[in-house]
């Protein structure tokens, strides 16, 4: 009532609540999930930025249980994986890429310190899955089947579980350990492993199972004619990786010349340096920019004292030399002979031309359809034949164990589905949360950690792993430098510079929200999130 | 002892919040009790840089004074947007009398305060550049010779923005306003004159001078906390970007900021009793070209018929404040 009132006012207070701003805006705020590139990059799937997140603030059981759902190696992957993920990580652009594959490694081997295990909640489907091959791509296969709720029973040729990882693979890049901890994990889920089993009729198989899938890898090493005297001594790497493994290494002889530009060519030279060869020469036809090898790789071997010869074909093999032809690069970057020839010496000859897949098993299996000696598949992994699956080097692949253990995951999602008569489709992935949709002021400014490495004495007279990984503390600093792209990690930016007071502060893991009734539409919030995690859109109506 | 940056985690002390800091270590602003002085619903243009810095100001002078605080307003955008009768967003004791009385009327409060015993409630005194520099100048520095127990706070946007873009005393070299149109050889307002306020203020001896902008929250919050370590007269000069009066896209107002004080155009620094104490040095240094080119009000200067010579007298300027404060690390 008026009398009430102070003298001259005539009106109530009111609060500025009543007049709903919202109403000016044209476009509006909203906050997403992108897509940040290194999950993007990573073969087996795996949700990077999220399990950083949980690494990020000491979670670090969090950190490998999400690992976990799209990967089973860990601790392998910290050790060999090729790291495509930082290859793309955006932090590059900023100093250098997240060490994500140290950290996987730092999870991994904590996993096996503390005997972490994944619960296995499904239940029983009673479909039971053959799997032939023991590798990464048909371990993966169990893991993920066994995680729906299929029985699995997996038969490998080979004395142990492993696949390339096993045989190929050497110890001072992975040691046995570490690879028999995580199979192990797996095979004690419940997985029934036949070893020493070489699978012959596949379509039998079928008989007695529900689905098969099938990775049995590329293991016959390709050969190439070289004219040799009778004292020649020449072997294939796939062998001398493998008898390494069964302790019955070859007499190499002081001076051994690799034949190959691939990883398997550095690991064999690196190998028969550790086996007392005081010479380790790799020949290559093309130059080192061309080498399929990594980088990592080829730095490692270097540091070894493996010699590289560029440019050079073995023209012959003798008892004690060889004799190279030097090439030149043409035109359109093949290696054409020049005629000049030069004899180097050497004791024994090891070939590293790359593997092909024994596809042996699958003659006169109907439907099956092959292409360059790989089994062709679709996006399922079926092949031609209803329930036989592939995967791994044996199909169409750049042949890695990540990209083999990515496939293991897909066959078991569509083995699922395939038994449920269901249809799985991975849903439509997000927006990619590219480098220019980041603010990258917020970021601290830290350059990564550096993995130590055993010295050089020790590398080339043992078999002890040559990179280390790091501690908990340069784990945790590393896991800090991610930006989280495309993904809120609540660093209360949103919510501090909205001038009008509209977003919404939810509390720790629940995030925010925007006050529609509230928000003009300024942007402010879309320009300052650090990581892209918010975007303009126009008004809907 | 000047504000400590937070070295190592993920986004430092940059950020508002930062979930892997302690609550303690992190903005007010990331509070969700946090006072919010300047409420929702006010009508400040989308972007309002004014708006943001008047609620980062209030609110840490809050949550420095246990809430024990009156403000008062001179005439200008944040007096108008946010209390058009009988309506109010303030969500503090606050008081309006006129444009150019802003700091007379908080000695005012403050000397009412004291003669009833009351000093454990604070008084805020702030109003935008047109308040501050020109009309309420002489009341400033008499407040400021006096050493009233105030703590004033300038939003400087630069330009008498509430009556539609006049150019104030704080009104940089070259920018176009209404009254500073960009005609002529020498377009828009004119080098040489205005009056810097903070250096102003230092002369004047008082205990604790010091600027800041929307664009370091962090920083912002920890001054105004400083300042209330003080008894006596305290001067905060706060850079707020206008997107209506400069002429830029309302979601750049933070980025300006930050630019304005990266390019060195807008040193930011504190002072007690008239000497520097600390600077906040340059972390990306940018040419004042990234600057200017986001705003409309120095649009003049680039593209066909611009004046680069114009431009490179305004990186002089920056290079000069660089030079003087010692804005970049080695420098
Ligand atoms: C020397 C070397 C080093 C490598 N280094 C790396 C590296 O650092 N990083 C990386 O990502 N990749 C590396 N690779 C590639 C990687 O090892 C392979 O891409 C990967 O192991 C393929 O996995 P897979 O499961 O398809 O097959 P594999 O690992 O080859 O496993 C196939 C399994 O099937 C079994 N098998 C085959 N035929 C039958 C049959 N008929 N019946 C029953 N069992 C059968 C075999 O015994 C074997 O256990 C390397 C390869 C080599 C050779
Ligand atoms: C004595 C007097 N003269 C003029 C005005 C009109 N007036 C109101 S606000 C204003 C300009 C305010 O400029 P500034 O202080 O810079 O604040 P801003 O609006 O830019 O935030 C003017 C000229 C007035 N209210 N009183
Ligand atoms: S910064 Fe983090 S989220 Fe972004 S790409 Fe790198 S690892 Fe992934
Ligand atoms: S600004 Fe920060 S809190 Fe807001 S969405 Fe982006 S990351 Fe999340
Ligand atoms: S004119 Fe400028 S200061 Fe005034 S409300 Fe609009 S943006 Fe804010
Ligand atoms: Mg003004």
């Amino acid at each position: 009532m008026d009398h009430e009132k102070p003298f001259a006012i005539t009106l109530d207070v009111g609060s500025s609540l009543a007049n709903k701003t919202g109403a000016w805006r044209t476009e509006r705020p909203v906050y997403l999930d992108l897509l940040p590139p290194c999950n993007q990059a990573c073969p087996a799937g795996e949700n990077i930025q999220q399990w950083l997140y949980h690494a990020e603030g000491g979670g670090y059981e969090a950190a490998w249980r999400q690992i976990m759902a799209d990967n089973p190696f860990p601790a392998v992957m910290g050790r060999v994986c090729y790291r495509p993920c930082e290859t793309a990580c955006n932090r590059g652009q900023l100093d250098e890429s997240v060490g994500i594959n140290s950290v996987e490694r730092f999870l991994g081997d904590e996993a096996v310190r503390n005997g972490w295990t994944v619960p296995m909640t499904a239940s029983a489907t009673g479909k039971h899955v053959l799997i032939v091959g023991a590798g990464p791509a048909g371990l993966s296969a169990a893991y993920h089947l066994r995680l729906l709720g299929h029985d699995v029973t997996i038969r490998d040729a080979g004395d142990a579980p492993g696949g390339m990882m096993r045989y190929g693979i050497p110890r001072y890049r992975l040691p046995r350990e570490v690879l028999d901890a995580e199979i192990d994990r797996i095979l004690a889920m419940g997985v029934r492993l036949e070893s020493g089993c070489h699978v012959t009729d596949v379509v039998a198989a079928l008989t007695e199972f529900d689905a098969v899938f099938l990775a049995v890898g590329a293991h016959i090493a390709k050969r190439a004619y070289i004219p040799a005297g009778d004292s020649a001594r020449i072997l294939d790497a796939v062998a001398l990786l493998h008898d390494v493994e069964d302790a019955q290494p070859p007499m190499l002889g002081r001076r051994v010349v690799v034949y190959g530009g691939g990883n398997t060519a550095m690991d064999a030279a690196r190998t028969a340096k550790r086996l007392g060869a005081t010479d380790a020469l790799v020949v290559y036809r093309r130059t080192r920019e061309r080498m399929p090898a990594h980088d990592v790789e080829v730095t490692e071997a270097t540091d070894e004292g493996v010699a590289m010869k560029w440019l050079s074909t073995i023209a012959r093999a003798d008892g004690e030399t060889v004799t190279v032809e030097k090439m030149r690069l043409d035109d359109k970057g093949f290696p054409q002979p020049t005629g000049e020839f030069e004899e180097l010496a050497a004791d024994t000859v090891v070939l590293a031309l790359g593997q092909e897949a024994d596809l042996a098993l699958l003659d006169g299996v109907s439907g099956i359809e092959t292409e360059d000696g790989v089994v062709r598949v679709g996006p399922t992994l079926m092949t031609g034949h209803p329930g036989i699956f592939a995967g791994g080097d044996m199909v169409p692949s750049e042949r890695t164990v990540t990209i083999a253990i990515g496939h293991g995951k897909n066959a078991a999602r569509q083995i699922d589905s395939w038994l449920r008569k269901g249809d799985h489709r991975a849903p439509q992935p997000a927006a990619l949360a590219s480098f220019d949709k980041l603010n990258t002021w917020y970021y601290s400014d830290a350059h990564a950690t550096v993995r130590p490495q055993l010295e050089a004495a020790r590398r080339v007279s043992t078999f002890d792993e040559v990179t280390g990984g790091l501690d908990e503390s340069t784990a945790l600093f590393e896991a800090r430098r991610c930006l989280s792209c495309g993904n809120c990690f609540e660093c209360d930016n949103c919510y501090g510079v909205c001038p009008d007071n509209a977003v919404i502060k939810l509390g720790p893991t629940r995030r925010y929200e925007i006050d529609y009734d509230y928000c003009k539409g300024c942007g402010i919030c879309v320009s300052e999130c650090p990581c892209g995690a918010i975007e303009m859109r126009p008004e809907p109506g | 002892m000047p504000l400590q940056p937070i070295k190592f985690y993920q986004t430092g002390s940059f950020v508002v919040g930062n979930r892997l800091l302690d609550p303690d270590e992190r903005a007010v602003q990331a509070r969700i009790d946090r006072t919010n002085s300047l409420n929702c619903g006010h009508r400040a243009c989308q972007g309002c840089g004014e708006a943001l810095g008047a609620r980062y100001a209030l609110d840490a002078a809050m949550r420095a004074t246990g809430n024990q605080m009156v403000a008062v307003n001179a005439t200008g955008c944040l007096e108008v947007f946010s209390t058009p009768y009988p309506e109010t967003s303030w969500r503090i004791p606050w008081l309006h009398s006129l444009f150019g009385n802003a700091p007379a009327v908080a000695t005012g409060v403050a000397a009412g305060l004291k003669a009833k015993g009351r000093s454990d409630v604070r008084v805020v005194g702030q109003g935008g550049d047109g308040g501050t520099v020109d009309i309420g100048f002489g009341c400033l520095s008499g407040m400021f010779e006096r050493n009233d127990d105030v703590l004033f706070i300038c939003y400087d946007n630069e330009a008498y923005m509430n009556t539609g873009v006049q150019r104030s005393g704080a009104t940089p070299p070259a920018a176009r306003t209404t009254t500073t149109p960009a005609i002529g050889p020498e377009p828009g307002n004119v080098f040489g004159q205005g009056k810097n306020v903070p250096a102003i203020a230092m002369a004047h001896e008082i205990p604790y001078v010091a600027t800041a902008t929307v664009a370091d929250l962090r920083d912002l919050e920890y001054k105004v906390t400083r300042a209330m370590d003080f008894r006596g007269a305290r001067y905060l000069h706060v850079l707020v970007p206008c997107p209506l009066g400069w002429g830029s896209a309302s979601g750049d107002t933070i980025r300006i900021a930050r630019l304005a004080k990266e390019s060195g155009l807008f040193p930011v620094f504190e002072a007690e009793g008239g000497e520097v104490t600390d600077v906040s040095k340059i972390r990306r240094r940018v040419p004042v070209e990234d600057y200017l080119r986001l705003q409309t009000r120095y649009a003049h200067l680039f593209g066909e018929h611009g004046h680069p010579g114009t431009v490179a007298r305004i990186q002089a300027v920056a290079d000069r404040n660089i030079r003087r404060f010692g804005l970049v690390e080695g420098e």
